[in-house]
């Protein structure tokens, strides 16, 4: 927060001093928001996972598609850790194109395609079936796919947070918002095409946590750095016994070598 | 490999191989009894980790071959497949991508120790040209891998370096197309690369095969540069250098593990996550950290063929050292000039390194980092090409030792026991 | 001065074999994620359940599918089929088990246990003997003598449940683990 204020604080002053000069629009420095999984022993917080799960099925999932996830995924270890029944009935719940029926039709008798439940082997299901469609709906702009969003952007996690609750500031004296588009100061350019996506209680959380922005925000960055970095427990926790190991076979070798050389001298 | 051998068959299978097979015999003579000089430090032991950088990247790139596909449309989902579905993908990509990495870290250690110690002076003149062709060999190798995954930077480095060759004057253009396979870096560019990064890494291996061969016949260098005199002068390699080494390689490794397993993307850019896209170049295109210095000579000329030219002319230089190099003493230890020059030398190459990596319009206190590489470069040329034949002939080395085994035993040399 | 040399020696030696089996142990530990790459990803693993229309296969007739990469047998048995089967003694097959994932190994092969209902028979379309898919008998073409199935790679006979008669195949075709979520639909694996 302080660092925030501090940049803010930095960045108008830039603006004040060189008021004559166009304006200087790279980003901000992202937000220092504070995340479960950061550290060497850090771990994924499954309450924050899986309320980020309902924020992303219910809100990002309406332009932005998630290509690398499968629902599977959402029952394994060091996910959201739903059960394997509540994977299922997730899966149950996407619809996907259908293959051709017996008589080799893609669509019904009124022209909708077919379409079929998901499976746990299933992939998420795109919001829309072609990037020409995306765009239509997006004022031409392409929704990023999310599953690397987090690996796929510098300053990773605390980027997307700030991204996600960088809305809603007065332009500076200047600037103008381009149509079509939103200001956030967190995104270079300053012009987003994403529409604010979180408004507080925007999704309601069955465990009673207070659904604010940015609850919701950090709340979904938390599954998407999940999605980004599926195996990252398993990682931290093989990389601890690996470390172990080679600390103690260090040890070992460092007492052979020296008894060997103290023979030499 | 130099002078008789010492092995003795110890038993009748072993005498009986070889007569057929002199094996058994080779290991002996090369890794066990080799007289190797008792002064070698730390840095003598990249080799050892050098070699096993090249195993582990065979070994994880033979594994990920197995679940990798070569088609611009497959490659980035496979790679993630691999990531998130294969069995320790995750563990086998990160310690390949990784170990790309600590393979360059140890490759430059190893050369500037080279560099320091006059380790390309005869009779050693060979070993060193061999390396500088492992080391354009592993930048190759280190090209076509970084294009496989079909990130963004896969993409659009590979078109930057392609594009290289489209400088040379009339028949430039052609190259380049005939490099492709097509009009643009595509399908076919990336299925011929992922051949050529299947096969050069054993091409490496068997040229490293020729650089220890042609170490064995001269025997290691050493820290002081002056030639092997007595057998005191030596250790047997085993146990005293297999356990050194063997050490170092530890301490080597935790350092990889913890790049593996605590900052797997240390070394990657976040642009690489994204898929490729022919239609937008990313705003700042960097290559791999290890390429940096050379990536700064090459943006700071600013005539593309004469950039094109600077660059491979940084690379080539290196062959010529051993006769650039005047000075009748090996070891920069006993070089009080060349040694000052040595340590600005290291540092101008760090320096390109960071030029490398900042946007081409970066500035340090005013000054432009286009002119910081100009005068960079400049240095890197002049200390090949003038300080070291110059120097070589103006400088008063200090006085060398008498022997090895008098400057590590010190005085008291006389056998003790 | 002996006794010196041979007790650094003991204790060198000491060190030599511990480094040598930390460093053994380090290399196999490491090498099972290399094993392990080979085995079905997750992606596979969760791909190994396939649902199943079966509602247009007529009576007598066998419809086959993909399970797991396999040729899966779904074959709508006649009553006179069923009939056939009920009369075989298990005592006289070759394979007296039922060779059915949904039962408990110990089983037998009796036609109940072959199809839970039977006038559906579910079963993986692999001989037990090398691996080769067996070829359907029908009135029109007969193959093999049991109106079931028979092999030809190397000859085994299948009789209409399923069950190896005769030829070098060891096992009754396996019965795969499968449910029906609804009369006409069944969810295999």
């Amino acid at each position: 927060m302080y660092l925030k204020t501090l940049s803010l604080g930095l960045v108008v002053g830039l603006l004040a001093s060189t008021s004559a000069m166009a304006l200087d629009t790279k980003r901000l420095e992202p937000k220092d928001e504070k995340f479960s999984f950061e550290g060497p022993f850090g771990t994924y917080d499954r309450g924050s996972l899986q309320r980020g799960y309902q924020v992303y099925k219910e809100v990002c999932a309406a332009c932005h598609s998630a290509n690398h996830l499968a629902f599977h995924d959402l029952a394994e270890a060091g996910g959201p850790e739903f059960t394997e029944a509540q994977a299922r009935a997730l899966a149950t719940a996407g619809k996907l194109p259908a293959d051709p029926n017996d008589k080799g039709e893609t669509t019904d008798d009124k022209g909708a395609p077919l379409m079929r439940s998901a499976t746990l082997a299933d992939h998420f299901p795109s919001p829309f079936p072609n990037e020409q469609a995306a765009r239509a709906n997006n004022g031409g702009a392409l929704p990023p796919d999310l599953s690397m969003v987090v690996k796929a952007r510098e300053g990773g996690p605390q980027y997307v947070y700030s991204i996600l609750t960088g809305f809603g500031g007065t332009p500076p004296h200047g600037f103008k918002v381009t149509d079509g588009k939103y200001y956030n100061p967190y995104f270079e350019g300053w012009n987003i095409s994403m529409p604010p996506p979180l408004k507080a209680n925007t999704v309601s959380y069955s465990d009673g946590t207070k659904a604010t922005v940015e609850q919701e925000a950090h709340d979904v960055v938390t599954f998407l750095t999940w999605a980004s970095e599926p195996k990252m427990e398993e990682r931290k926790r093989f990389g601890f016994g690996v470390l172990a190991f080679l600390v103690l076979l260090a040890g070992v070798l460092f007492a052979a070598y020296r008894k060997v050389w103290k023979d030499a001298h | 490999m130099s002078g008789p051998s010492t092995y003795t068959p110890k038993s009748g299978i072993e005498k009986w191989i070889d007569q057929r097979l002199p094996l058994p015999r080779l290991m002996h003579d090369t890794m066990q009894t080799f007289p190797t000089p008792r002064n070698l430090n730390i840095w003598y032991t990249f080799g050892g980790i050098l070699t096993f950088c090249l195993a582990i990247q065979i070994v994880t790139g033979v594994v990920l071959a197995m679940h990798y596909v070569a088609n611009a449309g497959l490659a980035f989902d496979s790679v993630e497949s691999i990531m998130r579905d294969v069995n320790y993908g995750w563990l086998i990509r990160y310690m390949h991508a990784n170990g790309a990495s600590m393979f360059f870290l140890a490759v430059y250690i190893h050369m500037f120790r080279g560099l320091y110690y006059g380790s390309y002076k005869a009779p050693r003149e060979l070993i060193w040209i061999i390396g500088v062709l492992i080391y354009l060999l592993m930048m190759a190798t280190a090209f076509f891998g970084y294009v496989l995954p079909w990130g963004q930077m896969s993409f659009w480095g590979a078109t930057v370096i392609t594009n290289l060759f489209s400088a040379i004057p009339v028949i430039g253009t052609h190259i380049a197309t005939w490099l492709w396979g097509d009009f643009a870096v595509g399908d076919a560019t990336l299925n011929r690369f992922f051949s050529l990064h299947y096969l050069l890494p054993f091409i490496i291996a068997a040229v490293v095969g020729l650089h220890i061969w042609a170490l064995h016949v001269p025997g290691n260098n050493n820290p002081l540069g002056i030639d092997v005199k007595t057998p005191q002068d030596t250790v047997p390699f085993h146990p005293y250098y297999t356990v050194k080494d063997a050490f170092y390689l530890v301490l080597f490794v935790i350092l990889f593990a913890v790049f593996v397993f605590y900052a797997p993307n240390f070394f990657g850019n976040p642009d690489n996550y994204q898929p490729a896209n022919p239609l937008v170049t990313p705003p700042d295109i960097v290559p791999e950290w290890y390429l940096l210095p050379f990536y700064a000579m090459l943006r700071s000329i600013p005539n593309k063929l004469m950039g094109v030219i600077v660059m491979g002319g940084a690379i080539v230089t290196l062959v010529f050292i051993p006769w650039l190099d005047t000075s009748r003493v090996r070891s920069c230890s006993f070089r009080p000039m060349m040694k000052q020059f040595f340590w600005a030398f290291a540092v101008v190459c760090v320096l390109l390194g960071y030029c490398g990596s900042q946007p081409v319009d970066a500035a340090i206190a005013g000054v432009p980092l286009v002119w910081v590489a100009r005068l960079a470069t400049l240095y890197y040329f002049g200390f090949f090409w003038l300080i070291m034949p110059i120097i070589g002939l103006i400088e008063t080395p200090k006085k060398l030792p008498a022997s090895i085994a008098q400057s590590v035993l010190g005085a008291s040399a006389a056998p003790a026991e | 001065m002996a006794a010196t040399t041979s007790d650094a020696g003991t204790r060198r030696d000491f060190l030599y074999v511990a480094s040598g089996a930390i460093g053994a142990v380090g290399v196999a530990g490491i090498a099972w994620p290399f094993i392990d790459q080979m085995n079905p990803s997750s992606a596979a693993l969760a791909a190994g359940t396939t649902e199943i229309d079966i509602s247009a296969i007529q009576p007598g007739q066998q419809i086959v599918y993909k399970f797991r990469g396999h040729p899966l047998f779904v074959r709508r048995r006649t009553p006179a089929e069923i009939a056939e089967s009920k009369a075989v003694p298990v005592a006289s097959l070759p394979d007296p088990l039922a060779r059915n994932a949904n039962l408990p190994d110990s089983a037998p092969a009796d036609d109940a246990s072959r199809a839970t209902k039977p006038e559906w028979l579910i079963l993986i379309g692999v001989c037990t003997h090398l691996g080769c898919t067996p070829t359907v008998s029908t009135p029109a073409i007969p193959e093999g003598d049991y109106g079931g199935w028979l092999c030809h790679c190397h000859g085994s006979q299948y009789d209409v449940a399923g069950r190896i008669r005769k030829g070098p195949a060891p096992q009754n075709l396996a019965v795969p683990v499968y449910s029906f979520l609804s009369d006409t639909r069944i969810k295999v694996g």
